[in-house]
């Protein structure tokens, strides 16, 4: 810690003060991981090349650290000037020492034991704003801790959770607000994405992301169904600085798998929303998957790059979404310019110029079951893709996996399950899955490493020609990225369900995961 | 997690004696269950659930929670409900087990020798962990699967393998099925067995004699998964009718530590 923290003495306080410009320059300081995916932009890229495809075969394991939660450990550690930050489940924060792994602060949370999360307990990572971190709570507050001690700055309460909101995504930082999305798809909640003044914990704005009477997209939601219609923000976005545009994916509409009492497309559910992080206003929308069926959310990490798309310079958005399609859009308009699948699928025949897939018959939930590729996982899901610039690829972990869905009857009760119907492997069809580099311009396959099964972990690039991934089966692996070659690969005894990082210690590369309930951090 | 169970498990007691609606269950049982358990719930693939007693369930808090949250390690997935459509499920359930079974016509203790000797069956199967490992265990078969389920398996194995692959497993650490594997190594030797575990980097298959053999995939020139086959012979044949009932009935009286 001592040793890492004089380096970065030479440039920063002690203390250290993220602002919103260091998170704008986080390439600048390659050493850090100063936001959820790295950048604004959503890269999940790391400038680093000390680790690289000559020397990553000699990458072993330098620390680890176990968490005492049996909760899957999702979390995306923020790396500070020496120090990780990692949320624990349920909702607990540790600082760790970067050099050795030992715990420097902890903050514990007492859990009601009346809380719902349709899917663990679980968190995904803090962000940081001057010395203040912020946490994102399964009972559905929004806490800011000291960062160099641990304690309480504000605690308040963001939604109720006994109606079945909770908080599990990342927060992000822009400039003095900290924006926080909700989770609670699977329990008729009403979506938003909120901000908070990073100094004093007051909402700066709420975008429900299903509109009220008299709002635009009101008229998409059959009856009262906009009361109960989700559209959870359960995954971190993106921003764009120069555009002044937030970029925020959201969640099934509600209930899940039986349309007929929302009938209509359920704007703004499975959507990217363009948001003006200063006031809350969408600027565009764009809905993958009108009056959704299959529970597939549209929470990703959208990538933001600029690139030239049939002879145009352009500031795209691309995202590979859980419907397996693989989407480009001008981010500064919302329109769509293309639209290809990067998985198996079979429910749609095609995607039209607007971007709106045209259907397939027999593919909606039925009392019998209807068979879908993808399945209700989706080709893909919350954990995130990564862009290299270095190699101009898009890279994103795949599933393929059918499933059939079911009907069921849509009764509400607050706090209570409210997806109307279910779902069930198939037998004799084995899943798998595969990390797969697309060209990011026009969604070519460029290369493909399959993987055993379905995974459930993001994707990390780097500067040393890599792409790290990781298995259900345990593997924390390395890959040439431009070839998909597997170039090294550690068993680590769990299953891998996050996001890798890299950073800089005593001016070493470092790269971490974390893996059933550890965190992991290799070094050459 | 600990914390959901106590949650799902009040709501569940206070809506169970009153609103259970056993029209609404049938009708969640046909959806949700049936595929696996039977359209009159005696089994199949799944347990047969038509019996007085479920060893798993004693009590109807114990059939929610397994409704609920799945029985992890087996093909038995979680199902989310309400609590009324919970109630009505584990009411409708509770049903089934008020209908007389099938009756059977064998003799279990004169099945028992014929799956000693004449079937030659504990090559393969263990009871009470004594027998061979090449095939499922059978302590509690007669708990798990119906009469009709084991005598086609007798008949016909391979139209009853497990099969179900589990994208409500998120993990899938143990395959639960029997996959006959065939391998060639890179300097040409050749091996079969059933796949124990695989992931993407490697895969382990027990041999017929019992051995272990695990494989790196990048040392294998071939590596082939023979889907829907079993190493279990047929045994039409090689038992007479009146037999084959009571090797039926001797499975059907395994009920394991019932």
């Amino acid at each position: 810690m001592r040793v890492c923290a004089v380096v970065a003495l030479l440039s920063v306080p002690l203390v250290a003060q993220v602002t919103s410009e260091r998170i704008r320059n986080s390439d600048r300081e390659a050493g850090n991981w100063l936001t959820y995916s790295g950048n604004y932009q959503g890269y999940r890229y790391s400038p680093l090349d000390q680790i690289n495809t000559l020397n990553v075969a000699r990458l072993k394991p330098v620390w680890m650290y176990q968490i005492n939660d049996l909760n899957q450990f999702e979390t995306t550690p923020l790396v500070v000037d020496g120090v990780l930050y990692i949320s624990e489940p349920p909702s607990n924060a540790t600082a760790l020492d970067a050099r050795t792994g030992r715990p420097l602060w902890a903050y514990r949370r007492t859990m009601q034991p009346d809380v719902h999360v349709c899917c663990g307990q679980v968190n995904r990572g803090l962000a940081i704003s001057g010395d203040t971190l912020f946490l994102g709570t399964v009972d559905a507050h929004l806490v800011a801790l000291d960062a160099r001690t641990g304690h309480v700055r504000w605690d308040i309460v963001v939604a109720d959770y006994k109606t079945g909101y909770s908080i599990t995504v990342a927060p992000l930082v822009v400039k003095e607000s900290v924006i926080v999305g909700i989770s609670g798809g699977e329990y008729g909640i009403r979506g938003f994405l909120d901000a908070y003044d990073v100094e004093t914990g007051k909402r700066n704005w709420r975008f429900w992301t299903v509109p009220g009477p008299g709002e635009p997209g009101h008229e998409t939601w059959a009856g009262e169904s906009w009361k109960t219609g989700s559209a959870a923000t359960w995954v971190t976005g993106s921003y764009d600085p120069g555009l002044n545009l937030l970029y925020w994916g959201t969640g099934n509409p509600g209930p899940n798998y039986n349309g007929e009492p929302r009938e209509g497309d359920n704007l703004y559910a499975n959507s990217l929303l363009a948001i003006d992080p200063d006031t809350g206003k969408l600027r565009w929308h764009f809905q993958f998957t009108p009056h959704d069926l299959h529970d597939w959310d549209a929470n990703h990490v959208p990538v933001l790059v600029d690139a030239t798309v049939r002879g145009k310079a352009r500031k795209l958005v691309a995202v590979a979404n859980r419907n397996s399609f693989y989407y480009v859009l001008d981010r500064a308009t919302g329109e769509f310019l293309l639209g290809k699948s990067y998985a198996q699928q079979t429910w749609a025949k095609e995607l039209d110029d607007r971007g709106r897939p045209i259907l397939l018959p027999g593919k909606s939930p039925s009392l019998e079951g209807a068979m879908v590729y993808p399945g209700l996982h989706g080709g893909t899901n919350w954990f995130s893709p990564s862009y290299s610039p270095q190699t101009d690829l898009f890279y994103v972990a795949a599933r393929e996996e059918a499933t059939s869905f079911y009907l069921g009857l849509p009764e509400y009760h607050a706090g209570s399950f409210f997806t109307a119907g279910g779902f069930r492997g198939i037998p004799g069809l084995e899943p798998s899955g595969a990390v797969r580099a697309l060209e990011l311009e026009t969604g070519t396959k460029i290369w493909e490493f399959p993987l055993h099964s379905p995974p459930w972990t993001g994707l990390l690039s780097t500067a040393g020609g890599l792409v790290f991934g990781g298995t259900n089966e345990g593997h924390f692996f390395a890959l040439d990225a431009k070839s998909g070659r597997p170039l090294w690969r550690f068993p680590t005894g769990g299953p891998l369900q996050a996001n890798p990082i890299s950073f800089l210690c005593d001016g070493r590369q470092l790269v971490a995961t974390t893996a059933g309930h550890a965190l992991l951090v290799f070094g050459e | 997690m600990r914390n959901l169970v106590i949650l799902v498990l009040l709501s569940f007691q206070c809506t169970a004696q009153n609103q259970a609606a056993p029209d609404a269950g049938e009708k969640l049982f046909l959806a949700h269950c049936a595929v696996c358990h039977g359209p009159k719930g005696d089994g199949g693939k799944g347990t047969n659930l038509a019996q007085p007693r479920l060893p798993r369930a004693p009590d109807d808090e114990a059939l929610a929670r397994i409704i609920t949250f799945g029985i992890p390690g087996t093909e038995m997935p979680l199902t989310r409900m309400t609590p009324q459509q919970l109630a009505s499920v584990v009411a409708y359930v509770r049903s089934l087990g008020r209908v007389p079974g099938e009756t059977l016509t064998g003799d279990a203790q004169r099945g028992a020798v014929l799956y000693r000797d004449k079937g030659n069956c504990p090559q393969c199967h263990a009871i009470h962990g004594r027998g061979g490992t090449l095939g499922p265990e059978l302590t509690g078969i007669g708990a798990r699967r119906n009469a009709a389920y084991l005598r086609e398996s007798l008949t016909d194995p391979e139209t009853s393998i497990p099969d179900s692959f589990s994208s409500y497993k998120k993990v899938t650490l143990i395959p639960d099925n029997f996959l006959q594997i065939r391998v060639v190594t890179e300097d040409g030797r050749r091996f079969t067995g059933a796949r124990v575990n695989e992931d993407t980097f490697s895969i382990q298959i027990r041999e017929t004699t019992g051995r272990i053999q695990s494989f790196l995939k990048e040392e294998l020139r071939e590596l082939h998964k023979d889907w829907g086959k079993s190493p279990m012979p047929s045994y039409r044949d090689v038992f007479s009718r009146t037999e084959l009932e009571d090797v039926v009935a001797y499975l059907v009286s395994l009920r394991g530590d019932e």
